[in-house]
């Protein structure tokens, strides 16, 4: 397991050499002087000129990279253009409203979604399949910005259990420490706000976890079919093993194999793919600030808020591969 | 494997704790959590406004910028020398406490109020107003600087000769030209007065004279104010935060006022007007016009180089269709590029009356058959304070216009590249609009049309009308200004550089609490004596 963990790593390595290229040529790729293009026409001479210094735009392109590469070794990721501050230190409040919006998302989906498909399988052609399999469609066609806004008319509104915007109450803030408002607010031990923070977190994350809520739900349920008709399950049967141990011990852990790939695949889209979500809640959220960063043309932000994105893309799939052989030991490469 | 089985039911354990606490909570924290107005009427009246809005500040420096969310920001974290009186645009003491003009008009001397001093300890004189001209006058990034007093530093086009501090509280300019619009000039938001010891850093840490200033920025999310306690108007301001938060939708955001999460809220949907007047917690404030929605039309290259094209396209549009569709009624066909409250408005002139048949005629008379012409009609992608649905109303636009035999193809960018193809003239007709600056007729009639202004997006240039408009800037007599004005409409009418489309009054809506609020014409208010009832 040790060998196989250090031979994906190693196998990490290209990948983000790989991916490294890529997000560090989209800034090269503007036609024409890309410190002119993001300055605009009415920019003085010795703006540019400072510009193309501080972007190092004046070196040969293989030197650029290297200082670029150096830059992201050490935690650099360049300096906004908008802001004049280092984005390693600005991105990560964005980062990690994120990250607490697709965990709580995940977790939704995770346990509504694949229980859903596990019961849907065992009750084959029952009502409950067919109503789970119909919530599930409904699921998958519904658009996000509109599930978000009736979510809001329904549970802030009309009901007036929850908060329709935000990650906290703007008017009473909390002191961020790790920026995961979850855990600041139970390392301070208030309470209060660690109920305010969840109360904020259930809208947008019930509407950003539908979507993978009902894709684990219809692939759990298919791969649960296959599995449930092979010999084995029937020989479990036959010894008269009860069936709630057959399906959650016995068959689950085969059909979880394909479950986990797209648990995270879709992992990976909610944190790239998270900006309605974010625009309709308000949530400054990593989306938002890409999208921000793009409306003024903040190259460096963009090319940053990319590559850290993609990057968790890449650590998840090694995540999920790791996974795979915990789960099957017979997966070996 | 039962390690697994263990892990997975911690996980549901765990996902049930969040459930549970979350459902029991939330019955009985709303309270403390949502709606402030509940607790805090028990002890003390509300002291923090948190005011929702479509987008953040671009900085906080007014000087550099445009757009009215900065200055929003702005107008609470400086003072102007002079200040317009609340809801209007007639002018009233400031950082400066009286002025004089002298016969000529090109002399003025302001007297300031003396024992201010800036948010960081710096003395306000006049010294730091003659450092803040100073600033604005040496170079371009200084956009509104150049486009209200004509140009910068040297040039012949800058109206300041010269600014000077003639004693420790009294500031004399020296004009090159008698101009009348001046003195409004001077209550503008962009020419706050920012305390010369920070002028290096003002777009991140802005430093000001106002009632209120910078606590912290989170980009993108929000901007919280709190109270300047050395403010120079005695127990003011009321206040003791304000947070400005942004909530890009617009019905997310209508929703969170109705929760009490926000107290007031810019970018009301026009069809929510009378949703919020049925809500007995909330109210409409509406912000008098000082607007103008119009469509230009890039004089300089075909097809809108010529005259017949650009009535044709005037006698298309059906501005009362639109009124009634995208404005709820909440605004009035323009047939000027001034509003009718400004002084100077000439309502004496015949609007191009909405007319198929005649427009058609006006086409085939400049050589266009039906079908021939296409244009490409650029709309924005978010609504601005003057246009509350620009897609809808391109598209109610491009079926006026099919219907006279021109094919409208839509196109679309974000704000920013909008606005710069805008300035290079890459786009041949679009939407766009103008929420005056100083409530004079200048800004209006010259900002938009004057040969060479920077605002001149359909690049107009008449010389019988540049020259009326210089006229009138020197002019010293008000009535006589506004005549001039009045000619100048007619000639502009009769050349139809543009599609005025309507004076837009935009809504406002707050909390039943929220007193004091008056919005200003112009755009952006300070909050000063905003107070909340019980």
């Amino acid at each position: 397991m040790l060998k196989y963990t250090f031979r994906r790593l190693g196998a990490l390595i290209p990948v983000l050499i790989g991916m490294s290229i890529l997000v560090f040529l989209i800034i090269r790729a503007i036609p024409g002087d890309p410190a002119q293009t993001i300055l605009g026409d009415k920019a003085s001479e010795q703006a540019v000129e400072n510009l193309r210094e501080q972007l190092g735009l004046n070196n040969p392109i293989y030197i650029q990279y290297f200082s670029y590469m150096k830059g992201l070794i050490t935690g650099d990721l360049g300096t906004s253009i908008r802001t004049s501050s280092p984005i390693s230190a600005d991105i990560w409040p964005y980062l990690a409203a994120t990250i607490e919006l697709a965990f709580v998302a995940l977790i939704i989906a995770v346990v509504i979604g694949v229980n859903a498909g596990i019961l849907s399988a065992w009750f084959q052609n029952s009502i409950f399949d067919y109503t789970a399999m119909i919530i599930a469609l409904i699921g998958i066609s519904m658009p996000v910005f509109w599930l978000g806004l009736m979510e809001q008319w329904a549970f802030s509104l009309e009901l007036g259990w929850l908060p329709s915007i935000g990650r906290e109450s703007v008017r009473d803030p909390i002191t961020p420490i790790t920026h995961i408002y979850m855990i600041d607010t139970l390392i301070q031990g208030d309470f209060d706000q660690f109920v305010v923070v969840i109360k904020h977190l259930f809208l947008p994350g019930i509407a950003l976890g539908t979507i993978p809520m009902a894709i684990f739900a219809r692939m759990t349920r298919s791969s649960m079919l296959e599995v449930l008709r092979s010999d084995y399950i029937r020989t479990a049967r036959a010894k008269g093993q009860k069936m709630f141990v057959i399906v959650y011990k016995h068959a689950l852990k085969n059909a979880f194999i394909p479950i986990l790939t797209v648990i995270g695949l879709q992992t990976g889209l909610l944190l790239g793919g998270a900006i309605l979500t974010e625009t309709i809640f308000s949530w400054p959220g990593i989306g938002r600030y890409i999208y921000e960063a793009i409306q003024y043309r903040d190259y460096p932000v963009i090319q940053a808020g990319i590559l850290v994105i993609a990057t968790i893309f890449v650590l998840i799939n090694l995540i999920v591969d790791l996974l795979y052989a915990a789960f099957d030991p017979r997966i070996k490469y | 494997m039962k390690k697994q089985f263990i892990r997975f039911g911690l996980l549901l354990v765990f996902m049930l704790l969040i459930v549970g606490c979350s459902e029991d909570s939330s019955t009985e924290g709303e309270g403390e959590t949502q709606d402030p107005g509940e607790t805090e009427k028990a002890t003390e009246l509300q002291d923090t406004l948190v005011f929702g809005r479509g987008a953040d500040s671009t900085s906080l420096d007014p000087a550099t910028e445009t757009d009215g969310e900065t200055f929003y920001v702005t107008q609470q974290i400086y003072d102007t020398l002079i200040d317009y009186e609340d809801g209007t645009t007639k002018l009233q003491p400031a950082l400066a406490t009286e002025w004089e003009a002298s016969e000529d008009g090109k002399t003025f001397v302001l007297t300031l109020r003396d024992g201010v001093t800036f948010q960081d300890g710096t003395p306000f004189n006049a010294e730091a107003v003659v450092a803040n001209f100073e600033r604005w006058m040496s170079a371009e990034d200084f956009i509104y600087y150049g486009s209200m007093f004509g140009g910068y530093g040297e040039d012949e086009a800058n109206i300041i000769e010269r600014v000077e501090a003639t004693s420790d509280l009294e500031v004399t300019f020296q004009l090159k030209r008698p101009s009348a619009p001046f003195l409004k000039n001077l209550a503008m938001s962009p020419f706050a007065i920012a305390s010369p010891e920070a002028f290096d850093s003002l777009a991140e840490n802005p430093v000001g004279t106002g009632p209120f200033k910078l606590d912290d920025w989170a980009r993108n999310e929000t901007i919280t104010l709190v109270k300047n306690e050395d403010y120079w108007e005695d127990g003011k301001p009321y206040l003791n935060r304000v947070i400005f938060q942004v909530i890009p939708d617009n019905s997310a955001r209508l929703t969170a006022l109705q929760n009490g999460e926000i107290d007031l809220m810019d970018g009301v949907n026009p069809s929510d007007q009378t949703i919020i007047e049925s809500d007995e917690n909330l109210k409409v404030f509406s912000r008098a016009p000082l607007n103008v929605a119009y469509m230009p039309m890039n004089n300089e290259t075909a097809p809108f180089d010529d005259p017949l094209v650009r009535q044709a396209v005037n006698h298309a549009i059906d501005k009362e269709a639109l009124i009634e569709g995208f404005f709820e009624g909440n605004a009035e066909p323009a047939k000027n590029m001034l509003p009718p409250t400004i002084d100077g408005y000439n309502d004496e002139i015949e609007p191009y009356a909405y007319d198929v048949e005649k427009a058609k005629e006006l086409l085939a008379e400049a050589g266009y058959e039906a079908g021939e012409l296409e244009v490409d009609l650029w709309t924005m992608d978010n609504p601005r304070p003057y246009m509350p649905a620009p897609a809808k109303i391109a598209e109610s636009i491009q079926k006026n216009l099919a219907d006279v035999g021109i094919i409208a193809n839509i196109q679309t960018l974000d704000w920013s590249t909008y606005l710069e193809k805008a300035k290079n003239g890459e786009m041949p007709t679009f939407l766009i609009g103008w929420i005056g600056d100083n409530g004079d007729a200048d800004n209006f009639l010259y900002t938009l049309l004057g040969t060479g202004s920077g605002n001149n997006y359909s690049f107009y240039s008449n010389e019988a009308v540049d020259k009326i408009l210089l006229e009138a800037q020197a002019a010293t007599d008000d009535a006589a200004r506004a005549d001039l004005y009045k000619q100048a409409q007619v000639l502009i009418h009769k050349d139809a550089p543009v599609v005025p489309l309507v004076h837009y009054e935009s809504l406002m809506a707050g909390s039943s609490t929220l007193e004091n609020y008056t919005p200003a014409p112009t755009g952006s208010e300070d909050f000063t004596d905003v107070t909340f009832s019980e």
